[in-house]
């Protein structure tokens, strides 16, 4: 559910970057997701799908890249991937952790014409 | 034409917050942001740090909840200044609402701000309000799974309430393995077992919270 602010969130971004290219229409975003945010790429679809009716941004393709929640262990210095969340380092067994990438949450591009 | 644009989704939300955060400052008030699942005891926390802070500290609330205004009627009966939010069918607080409350709320009366959040493990997590502490409650009957399955909530929170441990007899639930992940996913996390039937662990939640207040 809270895919509405975020997709709306997102929409204000693009139309203001559009803008200020000049541009008359948006034809693609391009999003980086984190895993670890839950946000779920088919909520945004449907909701920017009415957002961004009467928009120059109406009718852009979405695309995900999605990024899997990476975790770096502070005993042994290795990175790897949190898979269900299960938070024990596969090489190590250590506990402690922090986690590198999985909380993105961002516009990278977005194609205009 | 493609242009670069690499700006967070929720920067217009984090600068609002950053906003909040300032006027809370500049009023030498310190907020905590109190987040669970519905039913979890929230409001029921409050009432008793009410309780046991009253004529030590001057508190002020800010309910959040998608509709009605009966958690700040309860916690205005007890002699604090409450603002409600009404979500209107949203289900988390965002800083720009939080702007709003605090534009009603006593500031310079108060020096404690408890913002209750909506009742939800995963939105609130994204948003931030320009509180200075998270807090998260989790209750017994919700089950020791919860931080597999809202691991954001956990990981980012700096203490979290394991609420109506009194019915620990009754329910399976290991809250030895359930501290044991929170303590895997968030190092510095700061936990506590509570009822707010009973009273058990309120002292040490108002002793942590207390220190944490000094600490700003």
């Amino acid at each position: 559910m809270h895919e509405l602010s975020i997709t709306q969130s997102m929409l204000d971004l693009v139309l203001e970057q559009a803008q200020k290219a000049g541009a008359r229409g948006v034809g693609k975003i391009n999003l980086v997701i984190g895993e670890m945010t839950g946000v779920v790429g088919e909520c945004v679809q449907f909701y920017f799908d009415f957002l961004s009716k009467g928009t120059i941004a109406d009718g852009a393709a979405l695309s995900f890249t999605m990024v899997p929640t990476t975790a770096r262990c502070r005993g042994c210095d290795k990175n790897f991937e949190l898979k269900e969340f299960d938070w024990t380092c596969p090489y190590c067994q250590g506990n402690n952790m922090e986690i590198v990438a999985g909380k993105e949450l961002f516009v990278e591009s977005i194609e205009v014409e | 034409m493609e242009i670069k644009v690499v700006k967070d989704i929720l920067g217009a939300n984090e600068r609002i917050a950053e906003r909040n955060r300032q006027l809370l400052d500049s009023n030498n008030v310190f907020a905590v942001n109190l987040m669970s699942s519905p039913g979890a005891g929230k409001t029921s926390l409050i009432l008793q740090t009410i309780k046991r802070l009253k004529g030590k500290i001057r508190i002020g609330v800010i309910e959040g909840d998608v509709s009605s205004s009966l958690d700040a009627e309860l916690v205005a009966k007890e002699g604090v200044p409450a603002v409600q939010i009404n979500t209107g069918g949203g289900c988390h607080l965002d800083a720009n609402m939080t702007s709003s409350a605090l534009g009603n709320m006593p500031l310079k009366d108060i020096k404690l701000l408890l913002i209750e959040n909506v009742g939800n493990l995963i939105c609130p997590a994204e948003f931030a309000l320009g509180e200075h502490r998270k807090v998260l409650i989790s209750s017994i009957p919700e089950g020791d799974d919860k931080p597999f399955k809202y691991p954001l909530m956990f990981h980012q929170t700096d203490a979290v309430l394991i609420n109506k441990i009194d019915l620990l007899p009754y329910l399976k639930f290991d809250a030895q393995a359930f501290s044991r992940t929170i303590k895997k996913m968030n190092e510095k996390v700061k936990i506590i077992q509570i009822s707010c039937t009973t009273g058990q662990g309120i002292e040490e939640w108002v002793s942590w919270l207390l220190n944490q207040i000094e600490k700003g």
